[in-house]
């Protein structure tokens, strides 16, 4: 093995040779950086891991039963394809392009984590591991992992923030019922990166039996680029779904970020169609302007934690700051390798949306197509009115609808002042 | 990469036929001058080699010890550059005991490699240990570092396999950290079997000397793992005394003292290379 010391602020494009070489988009290079994003900054104890887990990937990716297996599972379990649905009165009501919505809520769990899920636990059982761990924070790819891992008979523990087992305990309950263990982690803030650290602490204390689920496109080299690639299969459904509705590609596709694994999941297929724009829309909470917000690209600056170089929110210290979002999917400091490097080369746009107007596009989108979004995709939703304007009448606009609002009722009706 | 102190430590040292002994403290643990009073007290109680830990936000490598110790740090205002302030004041009645820097990456890069390198270089850091920045990642950080003569130590583990140790050891200085069982720091007990053909490997794939930590507790322990590596690292069981003096009210520096005392007499009391049969 041939160490090579890159400079991390020069980009250099290194081919993957691995990587199938479709265009001329092929990052992540060998190292897993994303110009200067990404890599694998762990501890020396997972490195060997990594690189296993790494090889089992591209073997994995490599060998047509697998894909067939996971193919096999995604259609008669998780109950893909998805639809791709006109949302014929939001269009009426934001008088511009055509919108429609790509309906992950249908999903098997709800939500679009699944696909992910389930990717990771057919390789998990190719390297023989016989221990499942997963960090969560609203609780959504806690699910997503508890139900792979019973379907799978692996046991599963989902470390989760102890503030979010308090606000998640219908997700907790799911988890418990769904014969895993939920570990309340109280270190340092008790939320979603807390629990991360948790699980990394879990994975490096058990190495040889034990397989790591992370959630978000982010983590160490090759987790942001596997992850990217298990949810892709949500953007090569929308372009061949958009080919026979639309007759065409859409001009936009819009989706919510946090660490921004529905979104890469959306955009990457998209990446060489330069005429498709691609926004995503990261959570403004209580505004860009005080510092109670999860905007990691429009308020973070470069760093490095839980294994990759990202923008991250931080002090002038560089300790990570805690993110502030309404919608505990988005609350997390940091945002995925890829996306930040698609916002410095300006491929896709970055937008964001408040705690209040979420709450806003949550009760539209029930109200006018009696769909009941979760408050991550109800912060793309937010933003997709001014996009429809900006595309114009006779274009068109997807929206990606990641997950179902179940979840999230408590919360908007205590935002609203309801007592359920 | 020169390394004088660090290495003049061990030259010393293995004339007198001997394992260092390197406690670990928290910058700013619990506050300014009590970690002042505890740094300045550390070479008279022992300490061969110090290891100055600073406060991070996202302790991924650490157990409840020093997740605790750098929150403490945090409390008292302290962060990276406040804790190379604290080695400076150090170096100010201390030219030969070498100080080892030991945190994360993302504090270091928040500053900027180079002026990092610059301003440890100034306070008198001898090495630094970034726990999240394998030898893959840490090409640009060694050419800050090799600029000012600090050297980038690395750590080997139980999952270095021979073709990893080659790697890990590449191009390093000073010693190289044995972390002595998998897992975070101050849970599982290191075991002196299990760490002398580990010690064994990495002496041979480094032609350096070899200290170990992770899960070292007591001077029993420490004892028996002085006589199989040429250091020996305690952390958790110090920052938990400054836990524990803090619980029953007591003055911290000298509690702390005390122990490094008893953990230092335990190394000193054991030649290196003695077999373990000798071990009581």
């Amino acid at each position: 093995m041939k160490v090579e010391t890159v400079n991390a602020q020069t980009p250099i494009h290194t081919p993957d040779p691995a990587q199938p070489l479709s265009n001329a988009y092929a990052w992540p290079d060998a190292q897993g950086r994303f110009g200067p994003y990404g890599g694998q900054f762990v501890a020396e104890t997972l490195m060997p891991l990594i690189h296993e887990l790494d090889a089992a990937y591209r073997a994995a990716k490599a060998d047509p039963s697998f894909q067939a297996e996971l193919d096999g599972f995604l259609t008669h379990y998780v109950g893909r394809e998805s639809p791709l649905y006109f949302a014929e009165r939001l269009t009426e009501h934001f008088g511009g392009a055509r919108i429609w919505l790509k309906r992950e809520d249908l999903n098997h769990t709800g939500a679009h984590k699944i696909n992910n899920c389930m990717g990771q636990i057919l390789l998990a059982r190719r390297m023989g591991k016989t221990r499942i761990i997963a960090e969560t924070g609203a609780g959504q790819h806690g699910v997503a992992s508890a139900t792979v891992s019973a379907r799978f008979g692996l046991p599963c523990t989902v470390y989760m923030g102890a503030v979010d087992v308090e606000r998640q305990q219908p997700n907790v309950f799911r988890m418990r019922l769904l014969g895993s263990e939920v570990f309340s982690v109280t270190a340092g803030a008790a939320t979603l990166k807390d629990a991360m650290n948790e699980a990394m602490r879990d994975w490096v204390t058990n190495v040889s039996d034990t397989y790591y689920i992370i959630g978000t496109a982010a983590g160490p080299h090759p987790y942001p680029a596997m992850v990217r690639d298990f949810q892709s299969v949500i953007g090569k459904e929308i372009k061949t779904q958009s080919m026979a509705r639309m007759g065409k590609l859409p001009e936009a596709v819009v989706a919510c970020i946090g660490g921004g694994s529905n979104a890469i999941g959306a955009f990457h297929p998209f990446i060489e169609d330069e005429a498709v724009r691609l926004i995503g829309v990261e959570a403004a909470g209580h505004g860009l302007d005080t510092p109670d917000h999860a905007a990691s690209l429009k308020g973070g600056r470069s760093g490095v934690l839980h294994g990759n170089r990202t923008y991250l929110l931080q002090d002038d210290d560089g300790n990570i700051v805690e993110g502030h979002s309404i919608s505990a999917g988005l609350d997390y400091p940091g945002i995925g390798p890829e996306h930040a490097w698609l916002h410095d080369i300006g491929r896709a746009e970055y937008r964001s949306a408040t705690d209040n107007e979420a709450l806003e596009a949550f009760q539209l989108c029930s109200k006018l197509e009696g769909i009941i979004p979760a408050l991550e995709p109800a912060h793309a939703l937010a933003r997709t009115g001014e996009v429809a304007r900006e595309v114009g009448k006779g274009g068109d606009v997807v929206l990606l609808m990641s997950g179902r609002g179940d979840k999230d009722i408590f919360q908007v009706a205590k935002h609203l002042g309801v007592e359920l | 990469m020169t390394t004088a102190r660090i290495d003049a430590c061990f030259a010393a040292l293995k004339a007198e036929g001997r394992a260092a002994f390197i406690p670990y403290v928290m910058g700013g643990d619990p506050s300014r001058e009590e970690a002042l009073a505890i740094l300045t007290g550390l070479p008279a109680a022992g300490a061969d080699i110090i290891e100055l830990g600073f406060p991070f936000s996202d302790p991924m490598a650490e157990g409840p010890p020093i997740q605790r110790a750098a929150i403490r740090g945090m409390k008292a205002g302290f962060g990276l550059r406040s804790t190379m302030d604290l080695a400076r004041e150090f170096r100010k009645g201390d030219e030969v005991t070498p100080i080892i820097l030991m945190g994360y990456l993302n504090p270091i890069e928040s500053l900027g490699y180079d002026a990092f390198a610059a301003y440890a270089a100034d306070c008198g850091i001898d090495g630094l240990i970034v726990v999240d920045c394998p030898p893959e990642e840490a090409g640009p950080l060694i050419a800050a570092l090799d600029k000012v003569s600090i050297s980038l130590i690395r750590l080997a583990t139980p999952t270095s396999d021979d073709e990893r140790l080659k790697i890990v050891v590449q191009g390093t200085s000073g010693f190289v950290y044995y972390v002595a069982v998998a897992g975070v720091t101050g849970v599982k007990e290191a075991n002196a079997e299990v760490v002398a053909p580990a010690v064994e490997r990495v002496r041979k794939a480094s032609g350096l000397p070899v200290a170990v930590g992770f899960g070292v507790k007591t001077p029993e322990r420490a004892a028996e793992i002085a006589r199989v590596a040429d250091a020996v690292v305690v952390g958790s069981a110090l920052v938990d005394e400054v836990a524990a003096a803090l619980e029953a009210g007591e003055a911290v520096a000298p509690r702390v003292l005390a122990r490094v005392k008893a953990l230092g007499d335990a190394v000193r009391s054991v030649r290196t290379g003695a077999s373990l049969a000798e071990t009581v």
